[in-house]
């Protein structure tokens, strides 16, 4: 039976670990390739880094990054943060990226997401949407959730599929950094109105928030940061949990 | 003993060599080429794949000898190969992504896309999911049954043979993820993405 994943996200700025609350806010806690294995050593089932800044930053500490990681780490990495073109994401690959996570780029320019998934086959390309309620819809957001877009997230997310993206990362901008859970209506109405994979992430403060991702969100992977990252939690707990609560998981 | 690992510019092998590179501990000589010559001159030849069956057979074609050069180490010198993912539904003799594509037919069969059962699957099969060993595998040796192993695959592998198939997997039906036809082996999921377990996949290879 397939398993649903945890996957720790570490969000990096200039080679360190932070994670924001609501993308501001920026705390550091620690170096990413010790991060990331003690992630995987504990069994951590994908391991996720986001270069938050990368758009307006000094990019190349994330290649370093990746590539030491990658010599650490046997589970699946995936890289997202100011992924542009196909040269990005190909030098992200070569530097031992597993997948390659796609947010302002995908929606400025589609093509990017078809080309990709051409080039380099659907299971390294992640489509990451940010989407922000509004009234009874969501709305994407572009540029780690600085830039509306007035795009209907549904909708993209659809077009996305079609597009070639092999799976779905998809952040409430609501909840993120909020510690009050996923928004579950989000990720359960984007789940049923795509076939590929849904990860949820933004939100979680425990461990119920990811057992509701899976059971109510019909998400096939929860992401989570700030619960791993600040001790509250370890993924091998995280697992314990979601399988005393008869959720499918790898321990 | 060397070891090579195909370089056909299909997909991104930068896991499977550093997978390689940490079993071996520079003990065995990983070469990541597709140099005909050198391939000849391997004990031991891995042949991942990532992409479409046809991107992966289109590159395959694309370095001229390199097919008849793999034919010439699996089939008449019969020394050990690895497929991985898509480099083991290359073994086919034919797959049905994109376009209807020739394999390499080492292992009579075909690669046709897993049964959604109407979109109660999501494709791809993405994740850790089980092996259940069916039958004795050298490269399963200390491995047990029902391991977890990484997948990532919209496609499946059904050999005419069963006798060829070591291990499957449940989603949707029961997958082929592992075969074995004498010199050649081949694993539908990412050992080199498999956390310990795979690597110890990996060591088993190398050790054949």
């Amino acid at each position: 039976m397939l398993k649903n994943r945890i996957i720790p996200c570490l969000d990096v700025k200039n080679g360190r670990v932070v994670k924001g609350i609501n993308f501001v806010d920026l705390k550091d806690a620690g170096d990413p390739v010790e991060q990331a294995k003690i992630y995987s050593d504990g069994g951590a089932d994908e391991i996720c880094f986001l270069d938050i800044t990368a758009s307006n930053e000094n990019r190349d500490t994330i290649y370093d990054v990746v590539e030491k990681t990658s010599k650490k780490c046997f589970v699946p990495l995936t890289v997202g943060g100011g992924v542009r073109s196909l040269e990005d994401i190909n030098k992200l690959l070569n530097c031992g990226a597993d997948k390659v996570s796609i947010n302002t780029a995908a929606v400025k320019n589609p093509e990017v997401v078809k080309d990709s998934s051409k080039k380099f086959g659907s299971q390294c390309i992640v489509v990451a949407i940010d989407a922000k309620r509004s009234g009874n819809k969501w709305e994407i957001f572009t540029h780690g959730g600085r830039n509306k877009t007035g795009i209907d997230a549904i909708q993209f997310s659809k077009k996305m599929e079609e597009s070639g993206a092999g799976e779905l990362l998809v952040t409430s901008m609501d909840r993120d950094g909020t510690q009050v859970g996923y928004d579950i209506e989000l990720m359960s109405k984007i789940s049923s109105n795509v076939n590929i994979p849904v990860i949820a992430s933004g939100g979680v403060g425990n461990l119920d928030h990811l057992v509701d991702g899976i059971k109510l969100g019909n998400a096939s992977a929860v992401l989570a940061a700030s619960i791993f990252h600040y001790g509250k939690y370890s993924v091998k707990e995280a697992k314990e949990y979601l399988d005393s609560k008869g959720i499918p998981v790898r321990i | 003993m060397n070891i090579t690992i195909v370089d056909y510019k299909s997909g991104n092998i930068s896991s499977v060599i550093n997978s390689f590179n940490e079993v071996t501990k520079d003990k065995v000589k990983i070469e990541v080429t597709s140099d005909i010559n050198k391939i000849k001159l391997s004990d031991k030849v891995v042949l991942p794949g990532q992409g479409s069956f046809k991107s992966c057979v289109d590159g395959l074609n694309n370095i001229n000898g390199l097919v008849d050069t793999l034919n010439e180490f699996v089939i008449n010198v019969k020394k050990p190969l690895l497929g991985i993912c898509v480099g083991l539904q290359m073994f086919a003799d034919i797959g049905y992504e994109e376009t209807e594509t020739k394999g390499l037919g080492w292992i009579s069969g075909k690669v046709s896309k897993i049964d959604n059962q109407n979109g109660k699957y999501k494709l791809p099969h993405i994740g850790w999911n089980q092996i259940n060993i069916i039958k004795e595998s050298s490269i399963f040796k200390g491995i047990e049954n029902n391991s977890h192993m990484y997948f990532v695959h919209s496609y499946e592998f059904i050999p005419k043979d069963k006798n060829v198939i070591s291990a499957t997997t449940d989603y949707s039906s029961n997958l082929v993820c592992a075969v074995e036809k004498e010199n050649i082996f081949g694993t539908q999921f990412h050992p080199e993405k498999s956390d310990k377990t795979g690597l110890n996949i990996i060591s088993n290879f190398i050790n054949l």
